[in-house]
Parts: C-alpha cells; sequence; structure tokens
C-alpha cells in the first residue's frame, strides 16, 4: 500500500463499490464508519481508508481515526476489516488522488466495499467525487439555520444524507431544513436519522449502503473533479513543484513566474 | 530534515496516562513524520495489527504502569512472528536504568525518559531510519550506548 501512496507502484482502476462518508468536523463520521463496521462483518471484506489532513508547515500528520473503531477488538469481525491512515500530503483535496489507486488495489484483492473517510469537509469540498462512486454527507445538529440547507455544494453530490446525533436537540430541525430544501430537487438522496453512539438507525445505514442508487445529476460534477484532481496531479508530481514553493516562500518568487517555471 | 516515515505511536497495557505518548506523537508530527496514535490500554496483539495495516516503519511504545518488562519484549517478538523484522522498535515512559539492559535485547533500539528533548527522538528516527536496526537485525546497537 505504501508503494502505491508514494506513487512508485502504477494501479489499474478497479470496478466495485467505493463509498465516501464525508461531512464537516466532528459530525461524527468515524464512530459511524465504526457502527456500519459492526453491522457488515464478518459477511463482508470491507477496507477503510481514513483521509486525516498534513500539516501545511512540517509535512508530517497525526493520524488517528483508527482510536474510534472499536470493531477492531473483535476477534470475529477483524479478521475482515482492513483500515489503513492516509495523510492528504501535497493535494489540496479532502482526499489525495492516489486513494483511487488504494482502492483499486483492494477492490481487485477480493473486498466488497472500500469506505473512505474523509477529512472534515466544508461546504464546497467535493474532491470525493472522482474517486468514490456513492456519496454519503453526514449532518449534525446545530450547525447553522435553515439557510445552510439551501445552499449549494456538497449537498447536491450527496447519493444520500444522514443527520447524525439525531439524540441531540435540533436535530429534527436540521431533517426539516434538508428536506424541505430537496423537495425542490428532481431526484433528491434520502435523508436518515442515526445516533452512532446509541446505535439507532444503523442498521438502515448499514443495508442502505450496499444498495445505493447514484443520482445521474451528479455525474457530470464527478467527472468535474475527476478532471481538475488529475490537472491538479499534474501539478503535485511535477519534480520542480517543492522547490517553487520554497522560492516563493523564501525568495519572494512571483506567482506569475512560479507558473512559467512550471510549465517549463 | 530527514525522509518522512510511518510511526505508530501505542499505549500497551493498562495504563490511562497518555499526555506523554500525545507529546510525542506531536514532535514527530512536526517533524515532518506521519504518526498514528493508536489510543489507550492496547494489547500487543493490537498493536501489531496496526502496524501491519498502516505499513510503518516505527513504532513507539509508551509505559507508566511499570509492565514494560513484560509488554515491550512481547511486542518484539510478536512483531518477528509476524514477519515485520523490519521495524524499528523504540519506548518511552517510566522506565528504571536498571530495566533497560533486557529490553534492549529483546530489539528495543531506544529508551527515551521524561525530560527528553523532542528533538533527541527525532534525530534517533532520522539516524535509526539509515541504518538496518529493525526489530529482527542482528544488529545489538541501541540509541545513547
Amino acid at each position: 500500500m505504501s508503494a502505491i501512496e508514494n506513487g512508485e507502484l502504477e494501479v489499474t482502476d478497479t470496478d466495485g463499490l467505493i463509498v465516501a462518508i464525508t461531512g464537516p468536523p466532528g459530525v461524527g463520521k468515524s464512530c459511524l464508519v465504526d457502527g456500519i463496521l459492526h453491522r457488515l462483518t464478518p459477511n463482508n471484506l470491507v477496507a477503510v481508508l481514513a483521509v486525516d489532513p498534513t500539516s501545511p508547515i512540517s509535512g508530517g500528520a497525526l493520524l488517528g481515526d483508527r482510536i474510534r473503531l472499536s470493531v477492531l477488538d473483535d476477534k470475529t469481525k477483524a479478521d475482515s476489516i482492513y483500515v489503513r491512515s492516509i495523510a492528504t500530503r501535497s493535494s489540496s483535496g479532502s482526499i489525495p488522488s492516489i486513494v483511487r489507486g488504494l482502492a483499486s488495489h483492494l477492490l481487485a484483492n477480493n473486498f466488497d466495499l472500500v469506505i473512505i473517510e474523509t477529512v472534515g469537509a466544508g461546504q464546497s469540498e467535493m474532491r470525493c467525487a472522482a474517486i468514490a462512486n456513492r456519496i454519503i454527507v453526514v449532518e449534525g445538529p446545530a450547525r447553522g439555520d435553515g439557510i445552510q440547507a439551501e445552499k449549494a455544494g456538497l449537498l447536491e453530490l450527496a447519493d444520500l444524507i444522514v443527520v447524525n446525533k439525531s439524540d441531540m436537540e435540533g436535530a429534527e430541525r436540521v431533517v426539516n431544513d434538508l428536506t424541505v430544501s430537496l423537495t425542490l430537487t428532481d431526484d433528491a438522496p434520502p435523508i436518515i436519522r442515526t445516533s452512532a453512539t446509541k446505535g439507532d438507525g444503523l442498521d438502515e445505514l448499514s443495508e442502505m449502503i450496499l444498495h445505493l442508487d447514484e443520482r445521474v445529476t451528479s455525474r457530470r460534477a464527478r467527472a468535474r473533479q475527476q478532471l481538475l484532481m488529475a490537472h491538479e496531479n499534474i501539478l503535485i508530481l511535477n519534480p520542480a513543484f517543492e522547490a517553487i514553493l520554497d522560492r516563493m516562500s523564501e525568495e519572494g518568487l512571483v506567482l506569475e513566474e512560479a507558473l512559467r517555471l512550471l510549465n517549463e | 530534515m530527514g525522509e518522512r516515515q510511518r510511526i505508530v505511536i501505542a499505549k500497551p497495557g493498562l495504563d490511562g496516562h497518555d499526555r506523554g505518548a500525545k507529546v510525542v506523537a506531536r514532535a514527530l508530527r512536526d517533524g515532518g513524520h506521519e504518526v498514528i496514535y493508536t489510543g489507550l490500554r492496547r494489547t500487543p496483539d493490537q498493536i501489531i495489527r496496526t502496524v501491519l495495516d498502516e505499513d510503518a516503519r516505527f513504532v513507539g511504545l509508551s509505559s507508566l504502569s511499570g509492565a514494560h518488562s513484560h509488554l515491550f519484549p512481547k511486542v518484539c517478538e510478536l512483531l518477528r512472528e509476524a514477519g515485520l523484522g523490519d521495524v524499528v522498535v523504540f519506548g518511552g515512559g517510566i522506565i528504571p536504568e536498571s530495566d533497560r539492559p533486557p529490553l534492549f535485547a529483546a530489539g528495543v533500539r531506544a529508551i527515551f525518559g521524561p525530560g527528553t528533548p523532542s528533538s533527541e527522538i527525532l534525530e534517533f528516527v532520522n539516524f535509526a531510519s539509515e541504518r538496518d536496526c529493525g526489530v529482527g537485525s542482528e544488529d545489538d546497537w541501541h540509541w545513547g550506548e
């Protein structure tokens, strides 16, 4: 896996179910993944690629998504699960492009499902669409008023919307706001309520995740993200990229000149 | 700065204090490494599983409970059994001088006690990454000898 991550090994794409679980930080993505794993294993082989941010200063990362996965302590299930933490490294999105290769490799090795847990993502963070073929957006209570549900962005790409922490005050209002907003959409995704800590809704979510329909309207958006990611890759993989960053920060190299050097 | 390493920081055994482990994890992160933190009260088996899944080259064990003389060699032994002999093991916590020689003999390559500057741990990682001193190697070197 490290060989793929470091770009030393090329992987051909493999068809299969790749589900991204995305949403704002602290909304309960890791705990939901744990709940899903408890229900889908050992009957399915499930891989989790958990992405956490790389420090833009040091290039290091603290990868802590594993801590939430209590399912790994269950010996009857742990053998059906593979969990790999991934740092975003130089990529700008919530998923580095190498995740596509990692997911393909896992699918080619008999995994039934690859779950990508993204970095806690904001409203316009849609890069996961370039890699995953299904997207679950997790929302939670107390995340702003009804206007938030009307805004364009990530929610429009969701194949399923999960409102987590449904036991907490305000969750029902979020469900209502989202429902009202989505009634104006032609192929609205389903919305379900979960409470990862109490276990509510997790059976339903786990069942749905294996049979999610793809929204037709999001196809163009996926293609767009794939194109953007491929283009960004050319930039990041440019051997001069890091050296040019150094010159910009230390020697005052101007942007136009940096772009010219990159295009040489 | 040396090459970026993937490092598991683990808390084996029944020990609820992880301030030190978190400080070390943070220092390694700020040193440009990718650190996977396991959380508290892990068994040696769980730690080996994490190292395997995460392709880690280093594993740092933190113990303040006094059980290091049992747990650290156990982790070294299981790593070798799992075919992970290239993984470098280091330790930290409250570990008396007199307990250290047997740990080094078991394959632990460094012990960092309280007050160790984080720069020293980073130096160790950079140095050890250049040297064939995984837990399965014949090398009997340890840091600070």
